[in-house]
């Protein structure tokens, strides 16, 4: 059966300059051109943005949330991977 | 009345008239996402409205302010032009008569921008990105319902065929204009008809749709003289400042 609803888009906004594009939702539009401006639209009304991606959802490839113990798990017990035996000096942001 | 505010009235009913007609979509957009754009679209209009109107109050003896002109005005009081009080019907009927109406107002606020006029020009400069931003959205959907399915196809070229009338008298000129033409005030319209022939010809040869040979019916909105949908619009907007005269919230 072919689906008459308009394939699904992931949505990136970055914020300001400097900062990653971060995941903020997703939409539906027929074409890649309509998504970035439905992105525009839908997620960008209050100035959240300076810049968009968006990606079709069916081109994201995502780990099994079966297979959650077997990936992450093993990194718990692994504390010294943590850079917490710094001291930081005072006036340091964003760490 | 004073040329410089039929102008600024002319000017500023265009923005707030089609504003009111789109916030009629909120909550009835076809799919979230154009709902959204819709009304931002909306509120941008009715925000230039709003600047408009505010500058033009300060030339009214009659109207205090941007509200006043807004919910105080009758009918023939109103100088829209009669394509932006057209009903929304389909969703392509809305977005032909936002590309007609975008394809305009680019061009008129670029020109407008050069006004000796501190004021008139600082509208238009900010007038400008958000109208730019409305032409790529209403350009892109026109492409895509004329070029689209049969039935968009369809209901595409019904809507160009059946709007094509109303934009003639987007270039309306008359002594009010010629007066702010000549002191470098505003553009001459009449002439910005080539570049606006120029974007809709190239948009509706991407659309595949075809434009009709005449050009039509003049309006007279321009005079204060409107269609039938108008007074429902009015009878809309300004119901709640006529019923509870100076309310506010």
């Amino acid at each position: 059966m072919k689906s008459n609803e308009w394939p699904l888009w992931e949505v990136f906004i970055r914020s300001k300059q400097g900062l990653n594009h971060k995941h903020v939702g997703s939409l539906r539009a027929p074409d890649a051109e309509m998504a970035l401006q439905n992105a525009r639209d839908v997620y960008t009304r209050r100035s959240e943005g300076i810049s968009i991606w968006v990606v079709q959802s069916s081109m994201i490839v995502a780990s099994d949330p079966t297979e959650a113990d077997a990936l992450f798990e093993p990194a718990d017990s692994k504390v010294y991977r943590h850079p917490t035996f710094y001291d930081l000096p005072d006036g340091i942001e964003h760490m | 009345m004073d040329s410089k505010l039929k102008f600024l009235l002319r000017l500023g009913d265009d923005s707030m008239i089609l504003g009111q007609r789109l916030s009629e979509l909120c909550g009835h957009g076809p799919i979230l996402e154009e709902d959204i754009a819709m009304t931002n679209i909306a509120l941008d209009l009715i925000g230039q409205a709003t600047n408009i109107y505010t500058y033009a109050a300060t030339l009214s003896a009659e109207f205090k302010d941007a509200d006043e002109l807004a919910f105080l005005r009758f009918e023939h009081q109103y100088y829209n032009a009669v394509l932006l009080e057209q009903p929304n019907g389909n969703f392509a009927d809305t977005l032909v008569r936002q590309f007609f109406f975008d394809a305009f107002r680019v061009p008129l606020f670029q020109h407008m921008m050069q006004s000796n006029d501190e004021t008139i020009a600082a509208i238009a400069e900010k007038s400008l990105k958000e109208t730019r931003y409305h032409l790529k959205h209403s350009s892109e959907w026109v492409i895509r319902l004329g070029d689209g399915t049969e039935l968009s196809r369809e209901r595409a070229q019904f809507a160009v065929f059946d709007l094509w009338r109303y934009t003639q008298e987007l270039f309306f000129m008359d002594e009010v204009e010629r007066e702010l033409v000549d002191t470098g005030i505003i553009p001459n319209v009449a002439d910005l008809r080539e570049t606006w022939l120029k974007t809709v010809e190239s948009v509706m040869q991407t659309a595949t749709l075809q434009i009709p040979e005449n050009q039509g019916f003049f309006g007279a909105g321009r005079l204060g003289r409107h269609s039938e949908h108008m007074g429902y619009i009015l009878a809309q907007m300004q119901y709640m400042q006529r019923a509870y005269p100076g309310m506010q919230w």
